[in-house]
């Protein structure tokens, strides 16, 4: 073991991580806001919506990630749409992600007392305002910490998008291990820092729910 | 140029999908293993036991399956064993499955009352006994959904092992379609192979789920 080569490559590391934590916060912002529109259309929508909702829900959840992102990366330009691969990574994350949160926002969803609904419709406010003033921010309370789980799940999986050559951490530790030829030595290393990574993502997390959606997030 | 007929493909697939499946069912049968014995850890009456244990268990849930799989096919060839891919995906799969497993037997020995210790120990059967005949065989039971969403779960792992160069259903589909030039179709079929493995569990487990709801 030698790690002679490690000074010469923590700038790429640290390029490498920025990339990561990059598409998380995306994947993150977008996958919740989708989650949340799923979750109401499939609660609330048309028969046509709910069902195209619950079997993308399906097709998603019994599909490996990496052969979505094969999907999307490689056939999708056959329909000529054709993408970065960067915004393949994060169209196949956040679409990945929003098939399992929509199933935790759905869960917490149902958790809302019917009272609190029609309490609100009988001091007048509107269904819309109901829904995004008083039934989402109980919901958000109580699924956070499942919310929190598939975030740092979903970080670690992004490792995969490396195959579409993603300049992410894990397309960084390819590179530097063919130039060092110090294979273990680099995984090791970028495996720490994915730990790191996770460890300190979960953290910020539940600091930040407690923050924003008040005590009781653990 | 060779030429692919539709069934040619889905041939060729469903070849592969047998590895994918063996891949599957020896990780589980081998993660099952070495999960008892994290479990044993886990829930053992020495402290240091327990936190080596958890820490094992973080580890392989802190960390990505990629890499977990790149230190085994690059590192045991540095203890001197020589590897190949298979190995390093049977083996690989077996320690990330085993953490997972044993996480979840932990929650339901966890979900039992304490009464069920007691009532064993009052019965004057010793640690082992208790957790053979008492414990485990109800964490078991109640833990089965889980269990089988583990299963889907590492099924749909069992792809990442095409990086490292096994060849199963991901794999031989990239030869294919490097071959024939029709993405859409192939990586379609892929999909939809995993997704008639995959589906009748999701549903057994949820019915296990609306079975345990039920109780």
């Amino acid at each position: 073991m030698a790690f002679g080569w490690l000074a010469g490559a923590l700038g790429d590391i640290a390029r490498g991580a920025l990339t990561t934590i990059l598409l998380i916060v995306v994947t993150t912002l977008v996958g919740t806001l989708l989650s949340i529109l799923g979750a109401a259309g499939r609660r609330n929508g048309p028969v046509v919506v709910k069902r195209a909702i619950a079997v993308y829900v399906e097709v998603m959840r019994n599909t490996p990630f990496l052969v979505q992102l094969f999907f999307i990366f490689f056939g999708l330009p056959s329909l000529g749409i054709r993408l970065d691969p960067i915004l393949a990574a994060m169209l196949a994350m956040t679409l990945n992600m929003a098939a399992y949160t929509i199933e935790i926002v759905g869960a917490g969803l149902d958790a809302v007392p019917g009272g609190q609904t029609e309490a609100a419709l009988s001091l007048g406010l509107r269904p819309r305002q109901v829904f995004i003033k008083i039934v989402l921010p109980q919901a958000l309370k109580v699924i956070y910490p499942a919310l929190t789980s598939q975030i740092v799940i979903m970080m670690l999986e992004s490792a995969v998008v490396s195959q579409i050559a993603v300049r992410e951490l894990t397309y960084e530790a390819d590179m530097l291990q063919a130039r060092t030829f110090r294979s273990f030595e680099t995984y090791f290393v970028v495996t720490l820092v994915y730990l790191a990574l996770s460890m300190a993502l979960r953290r910020g997390l539940v600091t930040g729910g407690r923050r924003v959606l008040g005590a009781g997030v653990s | 140029m060779i030429e692919f007929t539709f069934w040619d493909i889905v041939r060729n697939l469903l070849l592969a999908a047998r590895w994918t499946v063996l891949l599957s069912l020896a990780a589980f049968v081998g993660g099952a293993l070495v999960g008892l014995i994290v479990l044993f850890f886990r829930i053992a009456e020495n402290k240091w036991s327990r936190r080596i244990a958890s820490g094992y268990i973080a580890l392989f849930q802190g960390t990505p399956l990629l890499m977990q799989l790149f230190l085994m096919f690059f590192g045991l060839p540095m203890l001197g064993l020589r590897i190949e891919p298979w190995t390093a995906a049977v083996l690989g799969l077996t320690f990330f499955a085993s953490a997972y497993l044993a996480e979840i037997w932990r929650s339901g020995v966890d979900a039992l009352p304490r009464g069920q210790w007691d009532a064993g120990a009052s019965l004057g059967l010793h640690r082992l006994q208790e957790l053979r005949l008492v414990i485990l065989p109800q964490a078991f039971s109640i833990t089965r959904a889980p269990i089988v969403g583990f299963l889907v779960q590492l099924i749909k792992s069992t792809a990442l092992t095409s990086i490292i160069g096994f060849e199963e259903l991901v794999r031989t589909s990239n030869a294919i379609n490097n071959a024939t030039f029709e993405p859409f179709k192939v990586y379609g079929l892929v999909a939809l192979i995993f997704f008639v493995m995959c589906f009748p569990l999701t549903q057994y487990a949820r019915t296990l789920e609306q079975r345990a709801a039920a109780h």
